[in-house]
């Protein structure tokens, strides 16, 4: 951790990667210190955690991720994950962590064909996950926007249950109320799922941008909760070993 | 030299390549000889009316263009202005109309490129983008479209539609620069020529402030981004099929360009960390007419030469001549003007974002723009002409004479048929269709309901500056690290200035500082697209001059500078000229944002809503006439600038957010423009979901008019607030003080849009605006 300022967090950036600084900027928000990290380097040992921001890695040429997932970063990240310090995807974070094996499944296209930028609601599934630690069960988080192509969270059946099963569903898209049927769920995705963490809860990939939903005079304060569950989780996680590869 | 151009049977080369005799001539004069083939295509290009604004000059030098905060006025590739804590804001407007009627998709993308790198140019990081675009009507006549519009040519125009909106999403989000506003308009004249006009808004430190300029000899010219290929090559295609190589001809087929936004966005982040780092001494964006423009602005404006060599430049297409080479519109580059002790460090940051940086040139004594070809020399040589003064160019000609161009005093006359249009009264109209079956069809218009089907593809929220997005009267972005904000909306009205294109291009100015105003920002620039028809008509001229004379006329009024602009000629469609459409961008600065402006809506009951301004009977070029009669008659709206100057410092006021309370005097604010008072209320209810009862047929401001006037006449310096009752005396003492009429019209509440005249449901008013757009097109 650093001297002051909260827990020290890399925020990655590939070619074409542009939430970054907004990401720095939230983490500054909720009581964090991002500092930017190119993609070529590999060695993250001294970070409490990490952040994929989104945008357009590689210009999700091929597909979102499927370049990025061969970066040197992604052996950093792998073992700050090892560690059980929470490596969090935003977005097209999200897809490079599903690319790289970190996280089940695959994002791919909206079910309507159009990119979507719009508010979304979502309720919290599970809170033991370094995003959703201050959160409570069933909490509604109003308004957090979505921006993407390809969020339409899929896996095939097994993959499903089995992450139904072992709790890794943290957010799914819901209405004013929590309704999380069909008629709230804005790309398509299985189960209405926005968010979804490995077994361990320290690697959580989300398609909801939580930095833009930091401040009232941008509209929404509902992301607050999540990040600062993240710099709560980087906190603990300070000094934690990192394991072997 | 090569031989003379004129030599053979075919039209001369010169037009061919679009220049007339006289050009030619002139060019003999300033070279003191002829030309030879790749000068001839060097000056065509630069002689065109697209990169030297030869028919329009004259009139745009009318123009006001200063203010002491104006940093940086017209004629660079940005307008900058200082708005504070070292801050500077930098703004353009640009269009990409024929390439987007071809093909919409990459027409609309490459836009949005071309303009991210003309404020990158200037040093500051593009913050912002707004797509104002115009089609041909989208909906038949059977649909509820203008008389005569078949479904063929709807569907054409709403493929149109579609293709333009995905090349915006797709080029400008994943570039990473949120586009946070647009807005649509629809009619025949642009069928066929849809107006693709795309603004954008940096903000820098102005020490970064980077010009245009080769001023130091030694220094060397660096080509970043992409490679070059034949792309967008216009006239100049003639040269390359002219004989060179017969049998290629066909893969030398000028191709429409393509955008790269990744290559793009890797660009722009090693530009800013090269401006950051101080190590260019000038750049210069790599747009219409390519390196031959970019190399001779900048060897011009430092007073140099240049020396190119164009066997440097890496190519993505074989057998490309240098004429081609030079004229190529390949997107995604930039031209740094680099010192010999920086070039490594500026390798370095450039090859840590993927960007290749080749050294194409040097910036040498006299002022000649020298072309030469290495590839045929020495291996030591080879690519590295622009060293030695052995190699004889293949073309060499003073810098200055390409970028300044000539400048015509086009014949103009006024269109025979206007005075007519103007004497077609809508009064001959009568009433119309039922108040409240036209209050329905003005919502469910897609020119004035929810265009919220386009602004969701585009991300408006990155960077996390967003405060008032799409969708309001204009838009709000703070100013990170400052308490300062900027507002800025993009207007036209077109249907205005084809019955007066000077009064008309004034209201459009008046308009867009209105919309700026009920954020509570203070106006302080201006940059115009002014796309227009074909400049050799006389009738387009004047429309161009008197617009020009009506924009300049509001400016001074308004006290707004015009820092920039785009002219877009020879707007054709079916033979006929588009109606003149200047659109319009205005900036406006607020300096202590602590809460968001005010919304448009009530979003509670019981608050008073008041009409601030006058209504008459204003129908003239009306939505409501255009809508039911498909009618473009009569006078337009008065304009009475004083009053739109008292409105604007009284919206300023009234919306001002209090640094203690966060809260405004009003409760909401908006303005009241196409489609009348009644539109204008009825979107205010749909924002919030909370109805209105009033009587307008009670209000003693209204009861001369006949009732479809008072709810849908358009007259300007208008705009629509709500407060709360215990705000009530100060709102009335502030409109006094500024002059302004405010008139108590009713109440805030219930689920209805009770008008008094009219009253239809919030619940079906709000179903037809919402979804204007998106059930047009499908």
């Amino acid at each position: 951790m650093s001297e002051q300022g909260g827990p020290l967090v890399a925020v990655i950036v590939f070619p074409g990667t542009n939430c970054e600084l907004d990401v720095v900027w939230a983490l500054d928000c909720a009581g964090g210190r991002g500092e930017l990290v190119f993609h070529d380097v590999s060695d993250l040992s001294r970070y409490d955690g990490a952040i994929l921001a989104g945008g357009f890695a590689h210009g999700d040429y091929l597909r979102p991720g499927a370049i990025a997932r061969f970066s040197p970063v992604m052996d950093g990240l792998r073992e700050l994950a090892q560690a059980g310090r929470p490596v969090v995807g935003i977005c097209n974070g999200f897809q490079v962590l599903c690319e790289a094996g970190f996280l089940p499944g695959a994002l791919q296209k909206n079910a309507g064909l159009t990119f979507i930028c719009a508010p979304a609601n979502l309720k919290v599934e599970r809170t033991a996950s370094a995003l959703t630690s201050l959160c409570t069960q069933g909490q509604i988080l109003e308004n957090v926007p979505i921006n993407h192509f390809e969020g339409n969270y899929t896996a095939d059946e097994a993959t499903l249950r089995s992450i139904e099963e072992r709790g890794q569903v943290i957010l799914r898209y819901c209405g004013p109320s929590g309704d999380t049927s069909e008629e709230w769920n804005p790309n398509g995705s299985a189960n209405s799922i926005a968010g979804i963490c490995n077994e361990a809860g320290n690697v959580v990939g989300l398609m909801p941008h939580p930095e833009r939903a930091m401040e009232e005079i941008t509209g929404s304060t509902s992301g607050r909760p999540l990040l600062e569950s993240f710099v709560e989780s980087a906190r603990q996680s300070h000094g934690a070993a990192l394991g072997v590869k | 030299m090569t031989e003379s151009v004129s030599s053979g049977g075919e039209r001369p080369l010169h037009l061919q390549l679009g220049l007339t005799d006289a050009e030619l001539e002139e060019i003999v004069s300033i070279l003191g000889r002829e030309p030879n083939e790749i000068e001839l295509s060097m000056y065509s290009i630069m002689w065109s009316e697209h990169c030297s604004y030869k028919s329009s000059r004259i009139h745009l030098a009318r123009l006001p263009s200063e203010a002491p905060w104006v940093v940086v006025g017209p004629g660079e590739n940005a307008g900058v202005v200082e708005i504070g804590d070292g801050l500077g804001a930098v703004l353009r407007i640009e269009s990409h109309n024929h390439p987007s009627a071809v093909e919409p998709f990459q027409g609309a993308a490459t836009g949005v490129g071309g303009i991210i790198r003309d404020i990158l140019t200037m040093g500051a990081r593009p913050i912002a983008l707004a797509d104002p675009l115009r089609f041909g009507p989208i909906q038949a006549e059977t649909a509820g479209g203008p008389q005569g519009v078949t479904e063929a040519e709807a569907a054409r125009n709403r493929y149109l539609v579609k293709g333009v909106v995905s090349g915006i999403s797709s080029y400008g989000n994943a570039v990473g620069v949120p586009t946070v506003a647009g807005e649509f308009d629809f009619a025949p004249c642009w069928s066929g020529n849809p107006l693709v006009n795309v603004f954008c808004l940096g903000v820098m430190p102005l020490d970064h402030l980077v010009l245009a300029v080769a001023a130091n000899e030694g220094d060397y010219a660096l080509l970043l981004g992409s490679t070059t290929g034949r792309d967008g090559i216009g006239g100049v295609s003639v040269l390359a099929s002219a004989g060179f190589d017969d049998a290629a001809a066909s893969a030398k087929r000028p191709s429409v360009q393509v955008g790269d936004p990744f290559e793009e966005k890797r660009v722009i982040e090693a530009c800013l960390e090269l401006f950051e780092e101080g190590v260019v001494s000038g750049i210069q964006d790599l747009g219409g007419a390519g390196l031959t423009c970019a190399t001779s602005e900048t060897a011009a404006n430092g007073g140099k030469g240049m020396r190119v060599d164009v066997a440097a430049v890496g190519r993505r297409e074989e057998g490309m001549v240098p004429a081609e080479i030079m004229a190529s519109e390949s997107q995604e580059r930039m031209l740094a003007i680099v010192a010999e002790k920086n070039l490594e460090r500026a390798s370095a940051i450039c090859k840590r974002w993927g960007v290749t940086a080749s050294i194409i040139g040097k910036v040498v004594p006299g002022d000649n723009l020298a072309v030469v070809d290495s590839s045929n020399e020495a291996e030591d040589v080879r690519g590295l002409g622009f060293e030695s003064s052995e190699l004889v160019p293949v073309a060499e000609v003073p810098a200055a004479s390409l970028s300044e161009g000539p400048k015509y005093e086009r014949p103009m006359g006024k269109p025979a048929s206007i005075e007519a249009m103007r004497q077609d009264s809508p009064d001959s109209l009568g009433a119309g269709p039922p108040l409240a079956d036209a209050l329905m069809n003005l919502l469910a218009d897609p020119s004035i309901g929810s265009a919220e089907w386009a602004w969701r593809q585009y991300d408006h929220q990155l960077f996390l500056n967003t405060v008032a997005g799409p969708g309001r009267d204009a838009t709000v972005l703070r100013v990170k690290g400052t308490k300062r904000a900027l507002s800025f909306s993009c207007d036209g009205k077109a249907r205005w200035c084809e019955l007066d294109p000077r009064l008309g291009a004034a209201h459009t100015v008046a308009e867009a500082a209105r919309n700026v105003a009920t954020t509570g920002a203070r106006p302080i620039a201006l940059v115009d697209c002014m796309n227009f028809g074909n400049p050799e008509h006389p009738e387009v001229m004047w429309q161009l001059s008197e617009a020009v004379d009506g924009i300049a006329e509001a400016c001074r009024a308004l006290d707004l500078p015009v820092v920039g602009g785009n002219v877009s000629l020879y707007n054709e469609s079916g033979g006929r000229d588009i109606w003149p459409t200047p659109i319009v961008a205005v900036l406006g600065l607020i300096d202590g944002l602590t809460a968001p402006p005010p919304p448009m809506g009530w979003n509670e009951s019981g608050l008073s809503v008041y009409l601030l301004g006058q209504t008459r009977a204003e129908l003239g070029g009306s939505a409501w006439a255009w809508r039911h009669f498909t009618h473009l008659g009569g006078e337009i709206p008065m304009l009475d600038l004083d009053a739109e100057r008292r409105l604007g410092e009284l919206l300023r006021t009234l919306a001002e957010t209090d640094a203690d309370t966060r809260s405004s005097l009003i409760s909401s604010v908006h303005d009241c423009s196409e489609g009348g008072l009644a539109v204008a209320l009825a979107e205010c209810c749909i924002e919030f979901g909370v109805g209105l009862a009033a009587d307008l047929s009670e209000v003693g401001e209204l009861e001369s008019l006949e009732p479809h006037e008072a709810l849908f006449s358009e007259s300007a310096a208008r705009a629509v607030v709500s407060v709360q009752s215990e705000n009530e005396a100060a709102l009335l003492a502030a409109a006094h003080h500024s002059g302004v009429t405010a008139t108590y019209l009713g109440s805030t509440g219930g689920n209805r849009i009770a008008l008094g005249m009219v009253d239809i449901s919030l619940d079906e008013a709000t179903d037809a605006w919402a979804g204007a757009l998106e059930r047009a097109l499908r």
